[in-house]
C-alpha cells in the first residue's frame, strides 16, 4: 500500500508532448485481447492518443494466451523498439521474457495486472488504476453524504476475482472508521445486471423492505443497474430512499444518475493514453528509478 | 423395515416408496430451514399490484431455469444432453435487443425469439440425429460458439449499451395479471402444452423407447433420428422462450454473462426429479420440482447472510444430499447403519 502514489499527469504530459514530438518513439504494446465493454475502449484509447504523443504504436492483441503475449514481446524485441508496454494475461512465468528485454536495453512498463517477478528491476513501473482507491472514494463520499451513519448493502462481485477483493477491502477501510456505518448483508451478484437484481430482491425481502438501509454499493455499475430495476419492481424508491453507489462509470449509470436513480459512481477509465504516454516517454528522456505502481486518478462522478 | 409396514400401512409404503417423495421432501426441508433463517419468510403480501415475497421469488426466479430443463428432460430422455441452452438464450436475448433497436413490432419480435431458439435447437438435432454426433460434443459447439454469436449480434448496430425499453415484453416478464406474475401463468400454460404433446400423444412413449433402446425402437417402426431431432427443436423453443424471460427481465441483452451455467441447473433439475442420463424417461412435472429445490436453494443463500464464498459448496451440500436420499442403496446403507447400532 506505500506504492499508492498518485502522479501529477498533467504536468508531465506537457514536457512530454514537447519531447515525444522530436523524435518518433516507437512502443510495441502486447494486449490481453478484448474482452468484456472496457477493454477493447482502453486498447481503442490507446491506438488513438499515440500519436498525439508522437508515437508510433505496434499493437498485438494476444486474444488471452500468455503464449501470444511472450511471442509478441520478443518480437517486439527483435524490432527493437524502444520501450514494451504489457498488459499481463496473468501474474506469472513472466521472469524469462523480460530478462531478455532486460539485456536488449528496452525498458518495460506493466499496466492493468500486476506480474509476480522475483527481480523487480525487470520492469520499470506499473501504470494502473487502484481498485482499493476506488472502493474507498465510493466509501468515503457515502460517509460524507450520510454523515457517518448508514447501514449498507454491498452487491460484491465475482467471489474471489481482484476488482471484488480490492474494492470490498478498500470500502471497508473507509466505513471502519465510522463507528454508525455497517455492512448489514453482502452477496455476489458476480458483476452482472441479472445477478444485482436477483440479490438485491432476495435482500429487499430479508430487511423487510430495505427498513433502515441507508445505501447500495454495488462493486460494479451494472449490478447496480438490476438492482435499481428490483427496488422499483418493488415499489421502492432507488436514488432517494436509498443511496446507491457503484464503480465504471458505464453509459447507462450516467443515465440512472441523471434520472436520480443512482447517486454517484467511482469511473474506471478506459481513456487512460493521457497516463501511460507521459510517464513513459518521460522516462525514455531520462531514464531513473520510478515507484513500482504509479496510480491512475479515479474520479467519482455525481448528477452535480 | 419395509416388510413390517407393509400389511399396516400400505398407502405410506405407496408414498414412500414414490420416486416424487423425495425431491419434494427436499423443498419442504428446505422450505422449513428458511422459516428459521429468516422470520418472516413466509410473508406474502401485494407491492405494486402483484404478489410479493421470498416464496413467491423462488417460483418466479425458477420459471427460466424450469423452462430450460423441461426441454432439457425431454432431451434426455432420448439418452441425450444439450450443453448449448445457454447460449441459446444469449443468442435469443440479443437479437430481442437487436429487433427492438431495429424498430420491428415486439409480437413480432417475441416470434423471432423462439424461432431463433427453434433455428438453435435445429442446428444440434442435425447434428446429433443426422450426422451421429455425440451429443455431448455437437452442443458443445453451438455452447462455446453461441454467446460469440450474441455478441456479434451486438455489434451489428454497434451496441455498447443494448438496453431497451419494451411494455409488451416486460409485460411478460416482470408483468402481472391479478396479482400473479405473467411468467408464472405463461410458464403454467406451457407446461400444460408440452404435457400434453408429451403424455397424451405417443411423443413421450417415443421419446423414452428410443432413449431406452434406439436400435430396439427402430426395429420396432420408430424413426428414431426424427425423435431426437424433434427433441432438440424442442429444447431450443423452450430456450428462446426462457431468453426472452431472462432478457426483458433486465431489458438488457448480455450474452457474455446472461444465463452462465444454466445448462449445469437444468440437467440438475432434471436429474433431481428423478431423471436418468441414460435416458428412457421423461418426469416433467418432477423436473419442475427439481427447478424448484435449485432455486429456493439459491434464494436461501442469498438471505442467509452468510459470506458469498461459501454459495457453491452450500449448493454442492444440499444436491449431494438429495441426490443420497434419492439414491436406494444410499438409503439402504444408512438404514442398515442405525439397524446395527440398535441390534448391538
Amino acid at each position: 500500500m506505500s506504492l499508492k502514489k498518485i502522479i501529477a499527469a498533467a504536468i508531465v504530459s506537457s514536457s512530454a508532448i514537447i519531447a515525444g514530438t522530436a523524435s518518433a518513439q516507437t512502443i510495441g504494446f502486447s494486449q490481453v485481447g478484448s474482452e468484456g465493454d472496457w477493454r477493447p475502449a482502453f486498447s481503442a484509447n490507446m491506438q488513438e492518443t499515440a500519436s498525439d504523443y508522437g508515437v508510433d504504436l505496434k499493437f498485438a492483441n494476444a486474444q488471452g494466451k500468455q503464449e501470444e503475449q511472450l511471442r509478441a514481446v520478443r518480437a517486439f524485441i527483435a524490432q527493437g523498439v524502444d520501450a514494451i508496454i504489457i498488459a499481463p494475461v496473468v501474474v506469472t512465468g513472466w521472469d524469462q521474457v523480460l530478462q531478455e528485454a532486460k539485456e536488449a536495453e528496452i525498458p518495460v512498463f506493466l499496466v492493468d495486472r500486476d506480474v509476480d517477478v522475483e527481480d523487480k528491476s525487470l520492469y520499470v513501473t506499473r501504470i494502473s488504476a487502484d481498485f482499493n482507491l476506488e472502493g474507498r472514494l465510493a466509501g468515503a463520499w457515502l460517509a460524507a453524504e450520510s454523515l457517518g451513519d448508514c447501514k449498507i448493502v454491498e452487491l460484491q462481485g465475482t467471489t474471489g476475482s481482484a476488482p471484488a477483493i480490492e474494492r470490498n477491502g478498500g470500502f471497508q477501510a473507509v466505513i471502519d472508521q465510522f463507528p454508525a456505518m455497517e455492512i448489514v448483508a453482502t452477496q455476489s451478484g458476480d458483476f452482472t445486471t441479472e445477478g444485482g437484481k436477483r440479490v438485491m430482491e432476495a435482500f429487499i425481502k430479508s430487511t423487510n423492505n430495505l427498513e433502515g438501509i441507508c445505501a447500495s454499493f454495488a462493486h460494479n455499475d451494472n449490478m447496480q443497474l438490476g438492482a435499481i430495476q428490483a427496488m422499483k419492481e418493488a415499489g421502492l424508491n432507488p436514488g432517494e430512499d436509498v443511496l446507491m453507489v457503484s464503480v465504471d462509470y458505464v453509459p447507462a449509470i450516467m443515465d440512472a444518475i441523471a434520472a436520480g436513480d443512482a447517486n454517484a459512481s467511482v469511473e474506471l477509465r478506459s481513456a487512460v493514453g493521457e497516463f501511460i504516454y507521459p510517464v513513459i516517454l518521460d522516462y525514455l528522456e531520462n531514464p531513473r528509478e520510478l515507484d513500482k505502481w504509479i496510480v491512475i486518478p479515479s474520479d467519482l462522478h455525481t448528477a452535480n | 423395515m419395509s416388510s413390517v409396514s407393509q400389511p399396516s400401512t400400505p398407502v405410506w409404503k405407496r408414498i414412500s416408496q414414490s420416486r416424487a417423495i423425495w425431491p419434494i421432501l427436499a423443498l419442504v426441508v428446505i422450505l422449513i430451514v428458511d422459516g428459521f433463517i429468516s422470520p418472516n419468510f413466509y410473508n406474502i403480501r401485494i407491492v405494486e399490484g402483484r404478489l410479493f415475497g421470498n416464496l413467491i421469488d423462488i417460483v418466479y426466479r425458477a420459471v427460466p431455469t424450469a423452462l430450460v430443463a423441461l426441454g432439457m428432460a425431454i432431451v434426455i430422455g432420448t439418452k441425450g444432453i444439450d450443453l448449448s441452452v445457454g447460449s441459446i438464450i444469449a443468442i435469443s436475448g440479443a437479437i430481442i435487443a437487436w429487433r427492438i433497436q431495429a424498430g420491428d413490432n415486439h409480437v413480432v419480435i417475441l416470434a423471432y425469439a423462439v424461432i431463433a431458439g427453434g433455428l438453435c435447437g435445429v442446428w444440434n438435432g442435425t447434428l446429433v440425429a443426422f450426422l451421429g454426433i455425440q451429443p455431448i460434443i455437437a452442443t458443445l459447439i453451438l455452447m462455446v460458439s453461441g454467446r460469440g454469436v450474441g455478441m456479434l449480434i451486438n455489434l451489428i448496430y454497434g451496441g455498447t449499451d443494448p438496453s431497451f425499453e419494451s411494455a409488451f415484453l416486460q409485460g411478460l416478464s416482470t408483468g402481472s395479471i391479478g396479482y400473479i406474475p405473467t411468467r408464472i401463468l405463461l410458464f403454467i400454460a406451457i407446461f400444460i402444452a408440452l404435457w400434453l404433446v408429451v403424455r397424451k400423444t405417443a411423443l413421450g412413449l417415443f421419446v423414452e423407447s428410443v432413449g431406452g433402446n434406439a436400435a430396439a425402437s427402430n426395429l420396432a417402426g420408430i424413426n428414431a433420428r426424427r425423435i431426437i431431432f424433434v427433441s432438440y427443436v424442442i429444447c431450443g423453443v423452450m430456450a428462446g422462450w426462457a431468453g426472452m424471460i431472462m432478457t426483458a427481465d433486465t431489458h438488457t441483452s448480455d450474452p457474455v454473462s446472461v444465463a452462465l451455467y444454466i445448462e449445469l441447473d437444468a440437467i440438475l433439475a432434471v436429474v433431481i426429479g428423478g431423471g436418468s442420463l441414460m435416458g428412457g424417461r421423461i418426469y416433467l412435472g418432477m423436473t419442475v420440482i427439481g427447478a424448484l429445490v435449485i432455486q429456493a436453494l439459491t434464494t436461501s443463500i442469498l438471505i442467509s447472510g452468510l459470506p458469498p464464498e461459501y454459495n457453491l459448496i452450500i449448493k454442492a451440500l444440499v444436491v449431494l444430499f438429495v441426490l443420497l436420499l434419492q439414491s436406494d442403496n444410499a438409503r439402504k446403507q444408512i438404514v442398515a447403519l442405525f439397524r446395527g447400532k440398535h441390534n448391538e
